[in-house]
């Protein structure tokens, strides 16, 4: 007569295993793929709970009751995997970067996942491997997760939510509005890596020297900047839209103009022949390792070259200031010694024909 | 980029602009139309504007290959694409181009239409190669930059018998439109200033050579100066043109000589010739219906023509009446002068074909230049 192991479950095969839509169904075979996925890379005393919700400390800094930072972002990227990253570092850095922004310490992240019928387990394990490690680089914890499985065909392999939560001290207020003609607009680093790392992915395009995404985590740049106390009015992650888009965007939030000098913007020499190539303004690409920082004009030198001694800000630069300007445009004057404005994108940029 | 920021350098610019500047003689206008698209963008991105005296006036062309592409012929693109469930494959801009019903291309995708972005015509008999049961249509437009391609294609698609593989063709001319906007009876009258000659274009030269336009300057005595899409070389052929204005001389120079001869690319001119022929007349937006000024493609290629395969029967849609595009086009008006520039039209919901690409005129100006307007 044979006999049942208690408890037995034939381990996922992580080499040549599929999602299914089993792994959704909220039975065991989803309880087997949060064990050995999510758990076995995530693990943690709050996810150990196996409760349906983290309980957290109330925040408090240096002693003292602090204020509770939390933003949420999804993320959809193909490929998945990329030059510098993938769809789960950039989970990571994406959420903690705005939370970040507004000069907090991240501290917890929740992950949901959306995962397509007959994705690779072996991906999927990868993936969630690599969100681990930027979790761990970046010292918070997953402390809640969801995953869901949708049909073959109504997914893109898989999307990650996350949401995180930082603390913020009382008395450090950032924000979009807060820019004032004669404060300087700085950026941390080149522009349009990250989305150039993707275009030319997803376009096979080899270049000598591969670009590489600039996906990072920057809560470590931000305290550094903030310890400087210059005074800081605004820091973005110009992500989707670029430079241009969030510049746009504060200009009109702060009711303020803004003259940049073209010549003073980085951009990596491969990033602008890419540019070139596929018809895209640089200005106008995804970044995800970078921050704009708006600042005082008088503190704007000693913040810069605090920025340069930390290693994801070594070509921080001074690229322009805020002005008065009814109109909220965004100007440049180009390289070339003409002025035109930074627009805003219209949809997804598209090349040109001629 | 090392041969392409030599063309960028603010320090020669600033040469240039003086060398303009001395060159205007006190009194006189200058009016030059850039016909490219590209031109329209590299002086609307380098903002050229701040390095030319005022007496010089640079009018926005017809060159833009999804500006001229009437509402008509997007129209039949939707078409196939949405009743006759094609993949349909078409070049970036061209998604956008506001089409009949408040549609475009983009939009019909969201309704359900495979329409597909290539950035080569190699692209789209790749995806015929892999969707064999699928019609695969080529949805051609542009100037003669981007008709061998299309012919290469085309004969590519024979030599393997690609039997799914067709192209909707509305390739243009760029010698005929230049005829049209001289011959136009508006010129001198009604707001519209008289060209005193031509930025001539750059990608297209490189195919048809400087030959094509030698009757711009025998026939109507304006000059034209065939020049790069990098600033300086807007720049030095605006210098060249200035010159020959003074002298009264109208003749065709080349400044674009590193990629321009006078015959041209004799081979792709040739593939060009083996699969296309004459349009009788084609519709343009802006310029209406011009004869002998498009591209259809050759009886021995007939398998390979959507509007046979399809039957599609062309019909042309007048423009949107607020829209000013066709003035635009013909260089009559300026962006600005539009009534429903910045307000009803867009870059985010274009009315007018303007307004839909960066080598546009109107969303040229929009997204660069509108700053200089004042109101």
């Amino acid at each position: 007569m044979s006999e049942t192991k208690k408890g037995y479950a034939r381990p996922l095969d992580l080499k040549h295993g599929r999602v299914d839509l089993t792994h959704g169904s909220g039975g065991r075979a989803m309880v087997q793929l949060i064990a050995e996925v999510f758990a076995r890379h995530l693990g943690n005393d709050y996810l150990a709970q196996g409760n349906d919700g983290a309980v957290l400390p109330a925040p408090v800094l240096a002693g003292k009751p602090a204020r509770l930072v939390m933003s949420t972002d999804s993320h959809v990227v193909s490929p998945l995997f990329f030059p510098g990253g993938d769809i789960g570092s950039l989970a990571v850095h994406g959420t903690l970067n705005d939370v970040a922004m507004m000069g907090a310490t991240p501290l917890y992240l929740t992950a949901g996942f959306i995962l397509e019928e007959g994705f690779a387990l072996a991906d999927l394990s990868r993936i969630v491997a690599s969100m681990a490690q930027a979790a761990r680089e970046a010292g918070v914890s997953v402390v809640a997760g969801d995953t869901k499985v949708v049909e073959r065909g109504k997914g893109d392999g898989v999307f990650i939510t996350t949401a995180g939560a930082g603390v913020l001290p009382e008395g450090l207020e950032l924000g979009g509005a807060r820019a004032r003609p004669g404060d300087a607009v700085i950026v941390s680093g080149s522009m349009g890596d990250h989305g150039v790392a993707i275009m030319s992915q997803r376009e096979n395009l080899c270049f000598d020297a591969p670009i590489v995404s600039d996906s990072a985590a920057l809560h470590g740049l931000v305290a550094a900047m903030l310890a400087t106390r210059a005074g800081l009015r605004c820091l973005r992650d110009p992500t989707r839209g670029g430079l241009a888009a969030t510049l746009n965007e504060i200009a009109v939030q702060s009711g303020v103009g803004m003259m940049l000098q073209e010549q003073a913007i980085p951009v990596k020499p491969v990033v602008a022949a890419a540019c070139e190539l596929l018809g895209l303004d640089p200005l106008c690409v995804a970044n995800e390792g970078k921050l704009i920082a708006i600042c005082a004009g008088a503190d704007a030198a000693r913040l810069v070259s605090a920025m340069r001694a930390h290693p994801l800000a070594r070509d921080a630069a001074v690229i322009g200031e805020v002005i008065a300007d009814s109109r909220h445009f965004v100007q440049l004057t180009t390289a070339f010694g003409g002025r035109r404005i930074v627009e805003w994108l219209a949809g997804d940029q598209l090349p040109r024909i001629c | 980029m090392r041969y392409i920021d030599e063309f960028r350098d603010g320090a020669l610019a600033r040469i240039l602009a003086g060398k303009i500047a001395r060159a205007v003689e006190p009194g006189r206008g200058y009016s030059f139309m850039e016909f490219c698209g590209g031109h329209t963008h590299a002086i609307s991105r380098y903002g050229l504007a701040d390095l030319l005296p005022p007496a010089l006036r640079l009018i926005h062309g017809p060159g833009c290959p999804v500006c001229v592409l009437p509402i008509g012929r997007v129209d039949l693109a939707i078409a196939l694409a949405l009743k006759q469930n094609v993949i349909l494959c078409t070049y970036g801009d061209t998604l956008r181009v506001p089409a009949s019903e408040g549609l475009s291309l983009m939009k019909a995708r969201s309704r359900g239409a495979d329409i597909r972005m290539v950035y080569s015509t190699l692209d789209a008999l790749q995806i015929a190669r892999d969707h064999p049961q699928r019609e695969v249509v080529f949805f051609a437009i542009g100037f003669e930059t981007t008709t061998p391609p299309t012919a290469l294609a085309i004969q590519q698609a024979e030599r393997e018998q690609l039997a799914n593989f067709s192209v909707l063709c509305c390739h243009v001319l760029t010698p005929a439109a230049m005829r049209t906007i001289l011959d136009a009876p508006a010129a001198g009258e009604g707001g519209a200033v008289a060209l005193d000659g031509f930025i001539g274009p750059a990608h297209v030269s490189t195919v048809i050579g400087t030959r094509p336009y030698e009757f711009v300057a025998a026939d109507y005595r304006k000059p034209v100066v065939i020049a790069g899409f990098e600033p300086l070389d807007v720049m030095q052929a605006i210098l060249m043109l200035v010159r020959q204005v003074n002298d009264g001389r109208a003749a065709v120079e080349n400044e674009f000589s590193r990629a321009v001869s006078r015959e041209g690319n004799l081979k792709a001119q040739q593939r060009m010739a083996e699969v296309f022929e004459l349009r009788r007349e084609f519709e343009w937006r802006g310029l209406g219906v011009v004869p002998d000024s498009a591209l259809k493609l050759r009886e021995a290629y007939a398998a390979f023509d959507a509007e046979r395969r399809f039957e599609l029967a062309y019909r042309s849609v007048p423009d949107n009446p607020a829209c000013e595009c066709a003035a635009i086009l013909r260089g009559a008006r300026r962006p600005q002068d539009c009534r429903i520039f910045g307000t009803a039209c867009t870059p985010e919901f274009p009315v007018g074909s303007c307004m839909v690409s960066s080598e546009g005129a109107c969303a040229a100006h929009y997204s660069y230049g509108r700053h200089r307007d004042v109101h």
